[in-house]
């Protein structure tokens, strides 16, 4: 069926036809609506879900692990403050490997205050355990909630479905969705391991786990992480499979022949990819590279992108603070070490607290890459693109 | 002797383990003061019972019977909780 929707109106529906059995959320901007509208459904009954508002984010992730461990489909939304709220429990789900599935819209950090979309948020995250899938469009949000599930559940790991705030949020587009009852069918039943309402086996979660046996149990997350793309990539084959719509593990556009490329995640592959379109009418050799699964970072996939091209120019919707650029950038530079064919890089941090970027400063910066494809040069490396002073 | 303890590949998967177990690990030996209970001065009324945080008082048919060292950290919660007409429980310094 062919409806127009905004982002949050597309993971609400994505979650209504998932039918969680637990829902808990505490609502905040710009993701609030998502679970605004899914309070609605379960209130018209359209869902069976045991809908629990808390009095947090905190609560609200707290809730979901115990929901978890008891063997419940969890979700929940949330975005920027709220997550980072979460970020203690962001850790015991992973280290307990309970496969929630969390709709993250992306927004700026404070301080200053700001409601608007940088990836902030979620790669302050990045190193909690969790699958980190960056979306470009309201129809990939859509589908990829709907994935999400399915990998977190195979790879026994959490999983973050981000969307860029406002820009997909809240902007509305047409997109597709799969009948209602299609998509409980294709995720099947949660298989369960270890089962806290099991009363014949008694079991402890999350208990003391000292120098004997921490190192260990942190190792086999670690391991879940390693031997995580091979499913996602099988997961995102499935559903194709299923509804004719394929994803892959990091996007590339037309980048057979280009000669420079951009780097991107989330929404700025859409506006990247008609810039590349204008750049190639002037007969320039532009591609870009959209890096959709960044947790775990898809280091094959991306080598053998990145390396097709002279110049990349690695765009970073966030800073590290650590004098050492993007998140982007540093795990680019860090899978090109070894690597015999290494692209000149430039990283672009850009947009911070929703800040713009168009077209045209997409072309500038194309412009830019191909000067230094021609002079061998790259001026400097870590630019701050679109700020005012510079 | 060294024990032999499980590497990562054999262990429970999201750190579940059989339930009970604090059961096994005897905090008795952190202990610095011990409480002392009085049979004769003790009225049952199962106060301690209810307040001791390591389940240490041992209550059979609804009377104190003592206190489990192997497990009693020594808080002293018992003693101060123990009604102030009857402290059947006094804290003393642990002796080695
Ligand atoms: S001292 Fe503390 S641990 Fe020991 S019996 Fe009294 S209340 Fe329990
Ligand atoms: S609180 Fe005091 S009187 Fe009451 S049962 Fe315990 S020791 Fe006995």
């Amino acid at each position: 069926m062919i409806v127009a929707r905004t982002g949050n109106e597309a993971m609400a529906e994505a979650m209504r036809q998932i039918n969680p059995d637990v829902v808990a959320a505490y609502p905040i901007t710009p993701a609030t609506e998502v679970v605004q509208l899914f309070a609605s459904f379960v209130a018209d009954g359209l869902v069976t879900t045991e809908f629990v508002p808390a009095e947090s984010e905190h609560s609200a992730l707290s809730a979901c692990v115990g929901a978890a461990a008891a063997g419940a489909r969890v979700m929940t939304s949330t975005s920027s403050q709220g997550l980072a709220l979460m970020h203690e429990i962001l850790f015991i789900a992973s280290g307990l490997r309970l496969p929630i599935v969390i709709c993250l819209v992306n927004r700026a950090l404070s301080s200053p205050i700001n409601i608007h979309c940088d990836h902030s948020d979620s790669l302050a995250s990045r190193d909690s355990g969790w699958l980190q899938i960056f979306t470009e469009n309201t129809q990939e949000a859509y589908d990829t909630t709907i994935m999400a599930v399915k990998m977190a559940e195979e790879i026994m790991l959490p999983a973050m479905v981000t969307t860029d705030g406002f820009i997909i949020s809240h902007g509305m587009e047409r997109i597709e969705l799969i009948e209602d009852e299609k998509v409980p069918q294709w995720l099947g039943e949660r298989k369960i391991i270890n089962n806290l309402l099991d009363v014949n086996n008694p079991i402890t979660l999350g208990m003391l786990d000292l120098q004997d046996y921490y190192f260990e149990h942190k190792r086999q997350t670690i391991e879940a992480m390693n031997n995580a793309l091979p499913i996602i990539e099988k997961v995102q084959k499935e559903f194709g499979d299923a509804f004719g719509r394929y994803y892959p593990i990091v996007d590339e556009y037309k980048m057979e022949d280009a000669e420079v490329a951009i780097l991107t995640m989330g929404s700025t592959g859409g506006t990247g990819k008609v810039a590349v379109d204008r750049m190639r009418k002037k007969g320039k050799k532009v591609g870009l590279v959209r890096c959709r699964i960044y947790r775990p970072f898809p280091k094959e996939a991306m080598l053998k992108a990145i390396t097709k091209v002279r110049v990349l120019g690695i765009m970073d919707r966030a800073d590290t603070l650590s004098t050492l650029g993007g998140h982007l950038y540093n795990d680019c530079r860090s899978i090109l070490y070894e690597s015999e064919k290494k692209p000149l890089l430039k990283n672009y941090i850009y947009g911070l607290g929703g800040r713009d970027i168009s077209i045209e400063e997409i072309e500038e910066i194309f412009d830019q890459l191909l000067k230094i494809k021609d002079t061998g040069k790259v001026d400097k490396d870590i630019v701050y693109y679109g700020v005012r002073g510079e | 002797m060294k024990q032999e303890k499980k590497g990562w590949r054999e262990l429970p998967i999201g750190l579940a383990w059989k339930s009970g177990t604090s059961k096994e690990f005897e905090t008795g030996d952190w202990r610095s003061d011990k409480p002392i209970w009085d049979a004769q001065k003790c009225t049952h009324c199962l106060i301690c019972w209810i307040y001791c945080p390591d389940s240490a008082i041992i209550v059979k048919e609804g009377k104190v019977q003592g206190i489990d060292y192997k497990y009693c950290k020594g808080c002293g919660i018992c003693a101060e909780e123990c009604p102030p007409k009857i402290k059947a429980i006094t804290m003393v310094r642990e002796e080695k």
